[in-house]
C-alpha cells in the first residue's frame, strides 16, 4: 500500500486515512475535493490516468444559462445559482493560486437562422420562464439587434435570444486552479490511482486502487463515465452514456466577438473555438473531416469573416450524459455516506458543486432542493436517498 | 551565425520586413530569414516572448510569419518564391470587416 504523504494524524481516524474519498480528478471531482478541503475536511482524490477519458480537457468551456432545464426548471434554477456564485468563486480561486481564470460574464447569445427556429427558442424560453419566474431573464433580437451586439454577424442569421446570465472562462486554467486549490487547502492528490473496486467496511469505505488499498469515512463518486461501473458497488445507480462532442479552434486572432455564444466563443487569447456536435458513438474520442466540415460551414454562415481564419486543432471529447441530460445527485440509502455526482456541465457547476454540494456533503446529507435530481427519477426503483 | 551549406543557384530576391533578400531556390522561408541573420520570427501573442524555429518540420507552429499579407503562415514548410513579401512579428490577424470571398 502506497501511504506516501498520508500524516499520522490522518492515518489515525477511526474511518480510514481521510475523512471523505473523492474518486475522480476532472473538474467535477476536484470542485468537490476543493470545497471539501477548504471546510477542513481530509480529502483523497483517486484520479486515473492519463488514459482517462477526461472531459475536462475538451470542453467548450462556457458558464451557460441560457436553455438549461427546459423541461425541468429546477435543472434551470440549479444552473443560474451556480452561474450567480461564479465570480465570487473565480475570485478566490485566483487569489489562492495566482492563477489568471478569464472569467467574464457579460451575458451570451444563441443566433438563430430563420425566422421558425428564433420562434421556436423564444417560446421554450418562454414557457421555462413562465413556469419558473426566477429563472434567467432572456431577451429576444432581431438581426439589427444581433449585429448591435455582433457586428461581424452574417447576413443569414435572422436574430437570436440573449441571457444576461451566460459567461464563458479559460477551463484548462480553472482545471489547474482548483487542482492546486485542493492540493493547497490539503487534499492528498492522487493520480494513476483508479479504483477497482469499492465497498463498506469498518463503518466507512474501503477502495482498491492502482496504488493500493484506501479508507475513508465518505465517498463521493465523481468519475464521470466510470461512475456507471462503480455506482452498483455502493447501492447507487449511474445510468450515464458517453455523447461525441467534436470542437476546432482557430489560429489567434484580434478580438472580434465580445459575446460566447452557444456554438461559437473567442477566448481570452484569441482563439475562436467551434463545436457542439452531438454523437452517439460510444467511447470513440476521434475527430472527423466531415464532422467539423460541417461545424465549420455553420460557423462561416453565423460569422463570414471565419472563412479567412485558419483552423490549427480539432478534437472530440465524450459528454458525460444522463438519459434527460440532466445531473444525478444522489446519496446512498444502502450505503449511507456514499455520494454520487455526475453531470455534463461541470464548468458551469463548478461553483456550486464547491460551494453549497460540497457542504452538503461535510455534513452527510443532500439538500431538499437537489432531491429532484437522483436517478430513481428514470426507473422508479428505489435505490437513492 | 547561420550559414548556408549549399549555397549555390541562382538567387531568388525577395523581401523581409521591407529590407531586401536573396535566397536560393529550393529554400525555406525559415532558412532565408535564418540566413539574413533574423532570428526572432514573431513574439508570443500571449505573453510577447520572443519566437523562432524550433521544430523545423511543420509541427510545432513555432515559426510563423506574415506572407504575402497572409498571417501565420509556417515558414519552415514554404519554399521562398521571387517577389515575397515576409513580415515578422505575428500579431493576431485581424478579420474584422472581411466579408466572405
Amino acid at each position: 500500500m502506497n501511504r506516501l504523504g498520508i500524516s499520522e494524524r490522518a492515518s489515525a481516524l477511526p474511518g480510514g486515512e481521510a475523512d471523505v474519498a473523492v474518486i475522480g480528478g476532472g473538474v467535477v471531482g476536484l470542485s468537490i475535493a476543493y470545497g471539501l478541503s477548504r471546510l477542513g475536511r481530509r480529502v483523497i482524490v483517486l484520479d486515473e490516468g492519463d488514459v482517462a477519458h477526461r472531459a475536462s480537457r475538451g470542453n467548450f468551456a462556457l458558464v451557460w444559462v441560457q436553455g438549461k432545464g427546459l423541461s425541468m426548471p429546477e435543472y434551470a434554477l440549479w444552473s443560474l445559482r451556480s452561474a450567480d456564485l461564479w465570480g465570487g468563486f473565480a475570485q478566490e480561486l485566483e487569489e489562492r493560486t495566482g492563477e489568471k481564470l478569464s472569467y467574464s460574464r457579460k451575458g451570451g447569445l444563441m443566433a438563430a437562422l430563420s425566422e421558425e427556429e428564433l420562434d421556436a427558442r423564444t417560446f421554450e424560453l418562454s414557457r421555462l420562464h413562465n413556469q419558473a419566474p426566477d429563472t434567467a431573464r432572456f431577451e429576444r433580437l432581431d438581426h439589427a439587434g444581433m449585429k448591435r451586439l455582433l457586428p461581424e454577424i452574417g447576413p443569414s442569421v435572422a436574430g437570436g435570444t440573449y441571457c444576461p446570465a451566460d459567461g464563458h472562462v479559460n477551463s484548462l486554467r480553472l482545471f489547474s486552479a482548483l487542482h492546486q486549490a485542493a492540493i493547497n487547502a490539503g487534499a492528498d492528490y492522487r493520480p494513476n490511482a483508479a479504483v477497482e473496486t469499492l465497498d463498506a467496511h469498518g463503518g466507512g469505505f474501503r477502495m482498491m486502487t492502482a496504488r493500493g488499498e484506501v479508507r475513508a469515512g465518505q465517498v463521493v463518486l465523481a468519475a464521470g463515465l466510470g461512475n456507471a461501473r462503480l455506482a452498483p458497488m455502493v447501492g447507487l445507480d449511474a445510468p450515464v452514456r458517453p455523447q461525441r462532442g467534436q470542437v476546432m479552434v482557430t489560429e489567434k486572432l484580434a478580438p472580434f466577438l465580445h459575446y460566447p455564444l452557444g456554438t461559437i466563443r473567442q477566448t481570452d487569447e484569441g482563439g475562436v473555438m467551434i463545436g457542439d456536435s452531438k454523437e452517439e458513438v460510444g467511447l470513440d474520442n476521434s475527430s472527423h473531416h466531415a464532422v467539423l466540415a460541417g461545424i465549420a460551414a455553420r460557423a462561416i454562415r453565423l460569422f463570414p469573416l471565419l472563412e479567412h481564419a485558419r483552423v490549427v486543432r480539432s478534437w472530440g471529447a465524450l459528454r458525460v450524459m444522463s438519459p434527460d441530460g440532466m445531473p444525478i445527485y444522489d446519496q446512498s440509502i444502502t450505503h449511507p455516506g456514499a455520494f454520487l455526482v455526475t453531470c455534463h456541465s461541470g464548468i458551469t457547476l463548478a461553483a456550486a458543486h464547491a460551494e453549497v454540494l460540497a457542504a452538503d456533503i461535510a455534513e452527510g446529507r443532500l439538500a431538499a432542493e437537489l432531491a429532484v435530481f437522483s436517478a430513481r427519477r428514470f426507473n422508479g426503483v428505489s435505490k437513492g436517498a | 551565425m547561420f550559414r548556408r551549406v549549399h549555397d549555390h543557384g541562382p538567387p531568388v530576391a525577395l523581401s523581409i520586413d521591407g529590407r531586401p533578400v536573396l535566397a536560393r531556390p529550393g529554400e525555406s522561408v525559415a532558412a532565408a530569414l535564418l540566413a539574413a541573420g533574423v532570428t526572432t520570427f514573431r513574439r508570443s501573442a500571449k505573453t510577447g516572448a520572443e519566437r523562432g524555429l524550433y521544430c523545423g518540420m511543420g509541427v510545432c507552429f513555432e515559426c510563423l510569419v506574415t506572407i504575402d499579407g497572409v498571417a501565420n503562415r509556417q515558414s519552415c514548410l514554404i519554399p521562398v518564391a521571387p517577389g515575397m513579401r515576409v513580415e515578422t512579428g505575428g500579431a493576431a490577424p485581424d478579420l474584422a470587416g472581411k466579408a466572405a470571398s
